[in-house]
């Protein structure tokens, strides 16, 4: 089902994977987060034997190590992880991270399951890094390293595909769109390791002590807002139904192909 | 106003009352004729009623009638100009517009940004920002009071470093008080966090609420609500607030001198064509869905090709077995969001009618006129569905066999 990507990629190239501890939508246990793993079974295809997976966030409890397991069980022999605490930001050691280690691409998700979520994190690597940032990838098409370049598809809404062109190195965060994620193996989960780096630098995030978090409201629906001036156009539109039977029936049947024709045309389909 | 006739019955009975100061007789019946005597034309009494006979209506009412209509009909209502002249402050807003309209999204944070700036007792003006061209016939009521309009070759592409360059360059120029993105996958969500980066600014993202000086916004994707203070940069969602209707808006052009200069990483080599059977059926655009009444599947598989339609089915061709459960529309099957829906052979379900609901428009191929299908569609044709998609099929030939010819006429003139 996979198509092989990794023919594409020439040699050499260094991947970094950031991952996430994700929430599973409907048992809300964690889990790995799905664009994560998206990005993880895209570096697999591309790179394979030069891929690196990085963990920023807190391993004491046994939840995330377990999480990370769970993304060793896609074929991964290690996870680094930077021992962030909670209510931390993550942004400055993996920053730290990625200049000391100089990958080509680096790939994540388009925001996180937990916490704040907004989806900042690979813009502000790229910012500081001075990368390129390409959002919603569904795939890369190729990487010439001696060229400096890479051919990505990047997801658009309604289903298409942008192919793009961007210099090396990239961040780029990938999309639901992307290939689905291998299934995670419980003796792969179990021979990895976890690889823990000490954490220097760490910047406490002081705004998020103001803000308070509750669960999510249901939204209000919007309501069609009548803003009559008379009180039979109040009337009107309380009991109005609405008018069917205003499209044109058309009989002859070379007369309804032109008219469908028609119709595609000033739609802008054909 | 509307067209709807109100009786006025004090008009009426002035009309009957001849002795009434304010009475006028309906009309002279006696004339002097051209010898100088006084006659009445008998002719001109009454009217015709419904039913072809001749009435004489004595009590007056005809004539109020008349009176009554004309005072009901009225000019349409011009809305109230919107003027800011010296503004306190100013609101940026960067809109999608994607094919250069305004999505209702835009229009929902132009109504946010509308609030925001008329909130205390300075006044702000909405800046919006337009990349690409504009092509919206309603600007005017959009809430819009000054704006800028980034019109270059450039800007045709996919570019966000440089519209997120330009935009660093406004809002160094402009100080805006807030600025305002819509949080939607057609750019705004992209351009909005990348001027966040660059400008260090901690953006609120998903904004669903403003109240006061405070807002909530979506967190954990999705999960959680966060009640946070205002912030200069906010991403808001779609349905954050009303958009502006009451008012009409200057739309001023402001002409600022903006040339930023960045390094462009990211080059567009343009979209690629996407076979329609892979893209998901609740998002794709234009859809061919063939129900009971197809006999001739192959050629409805063959017309969906011809098209480039993404093929959908309704619930009795799935079940039996002409197409996979993938594809049914409907309550049990997907949602659709269509641009265009053409149900072949489909008479209409509610559980299919409430599939297509989101649909913009619907045509309908049916061999009966009296079905729901055809009460719902845009656009219907009636007859032999196989009939219709063959001359449907002969006229895409036939107009791909035309563009070859101009194209080599083109290349030979």
């Amino acid at each position: 089902m996979h198509k092989d990507n990794s023919k594409n990629a020439s040699k050499n190239i260094k991947i970094s994977v950031l991952v996430s501890v994700g929430e599973h939508p409907l048992s809300a246990r964690p889990c790995r987060a799905e664009q994560d793993a998206r990005a993880l079974e895209l570096g697999l295809m591309l790179a394979p034997e030069n891929l690196q997976i990085v963990y920023a966030g807190t391993t004491s409890d046994s939840a995330a190590t377990a999480v990370l397991k769970e993304y060793m069980g896609m074929g991964i022999d290690q996870v680094e992880v930077l021992d962030v605490p909670p209510k931390t930001d993550v942004t400055l050691p993996l920053l730290e991270k990625l200049k000391q280690d100089c990958p080509d691409v680096v790939l994540t998700g388009m925001r996180a399951e937990n916490g704040e979520s907004s989806g900042m994190l690979p813009y502000l690597l790229s910012e500081q890094l001075k990368m390129a940032m390409v959002p919603a990838i569904s795939n890369i098409l190729s990487i010439d390293k001696t060229a400096g370049f890479a051919e990505v598809l990047q997801a658009l809404p309604r289903g298409q595909r942008r192919k793009v062109k961007v210099n090396l190195p990239f961040i780029a965060s990938v999309d639901m769109a992307a290939a689905a994620p291998r299934q995670s193996a419980y003796g792969s989960a179990m021979r990895g390791h976890l690889k823990i780096d000490p954490v220097t630098q760490t910047m406490h995030d002081a705004d998020q002590e103001q803000w308070q978090i509750s669960p999510a409201q249901a939204r209000p629906k919007r309501l069609k807002i009548v803003k009559a001036k008379t009180a039979a156009d109040r009337f009107k539109a309380a009991t109005a139904k609405v008018q069917g039977g205003s499209g044109k029936v058309i009989y002859d049947n070379k007369e309804s192909a032109e008219a469908i024709l028609k119709l595609l045309k000033d739609e802008k389909i054909l | 106003m509307s067209d709807i006739f109100r009786r006025d019955p004090r008009a009426e009975w002035i009309a009957r009352n001849r002795l009434h100061p304010q009475h006028v007789p309906q009309e002279p019946l006696i004339l002097r004729g051209p010898t100088g005597l006084l006659r009445k034309n008998p002719h001109k009494i009454g009217f015709i009623g419904p039913n072809g006979i001749k009435r004489i209506d004595r009590t007056g009412a005809s004539h109020a009638n008349q009176q009554g209509r004309r005072a009901a009909k009225q000019v349409e209502v011009e809305l109230p100009l919107h003027q800011v002249d010296n503004p306190d402050f100013t609101i940026l807003v960067a809109v999608d517009a994607v094919g250069g309209r305004l999505s209702s999204h835009d229009r929902d944070t132009l109504g946010l940004a509308h609030t925001l700036a008329n909130k205390g007792d300075e006044k702000g003006a909405v800046v919006a920002v337009f990349f690409d061209d504009i092509t919206e016939e309603n600007l005017a009521t959009a809430g819009i009071d000054s704006l800028i309009h980034f019109d270059d070759k450039r800007y045709k592409s996919y570019n966000p470093e440089q519209r997120c360059a330009d935009l660093c360059e406004l809002v160094t120029v402009l100080r805006p008080k807030h600025i305002l993105l819509p949080d939607s996958i057609n750019g705004g969500a992209d351009l909005g966090r990348r001027l966040a980066a660059t400008m260090h600014i901690r953006p609120a993202c998903s904004v669903w609420k403003v109240t006061g000086d405070h807002l909530i916004c979506r967190g954990g994707a999705g999960k959680t609500d966060i009640t946070r203070p205002l912030s200069k940069l906010l991403l808001v969602m779609e349905e954050c607030s009303e958009p502006v209707s009451d008012t009409r808006h200057q739309n001023m052009p402001l002409s600022v001198d903006i040339n930023a200069q960045c390094q462009l990483k990211i080059q567009d080599l343009g979209n690629i064509s996407v076979d329609p059977n892979e893209i998901n059926l609740a998002e794709a655009g234009f859809i061919l869905s063939g129900g009971n009444g197809i006999v001739d599947w192959p050629k409805f598989h063959l017309a969906a090709k011809a098209l480039g339609a993404t093929e959908g089915a309704s619930r009795v061709a799935v079940d039996d077995g002409f197409m996979p459960r993938e594809r049914q529309v409907g309550a049990t099957g997907t949602w659709v969001t269509a641009k265009v829906y053409i149900a072949v052979g489909i008479s209409g379900a509610i559980q299919h009618m409430q599939g297509i609901a989101q649909c913009d428009k619907v045509v309908a191929i049916n061999s009966d006129d009296s079905c729901d299908m055809v009460k719902r569609a845009d656009l219907s044709a009636i007859g032999d569905s196989s009939e219709i998609l063959d001359e449907l099929l002969n006229l895409i030939q036939d107009n791909k066999g035309l563009t070859e010819q101009e194209k080599t006429e083109a290349k030979y003139a």
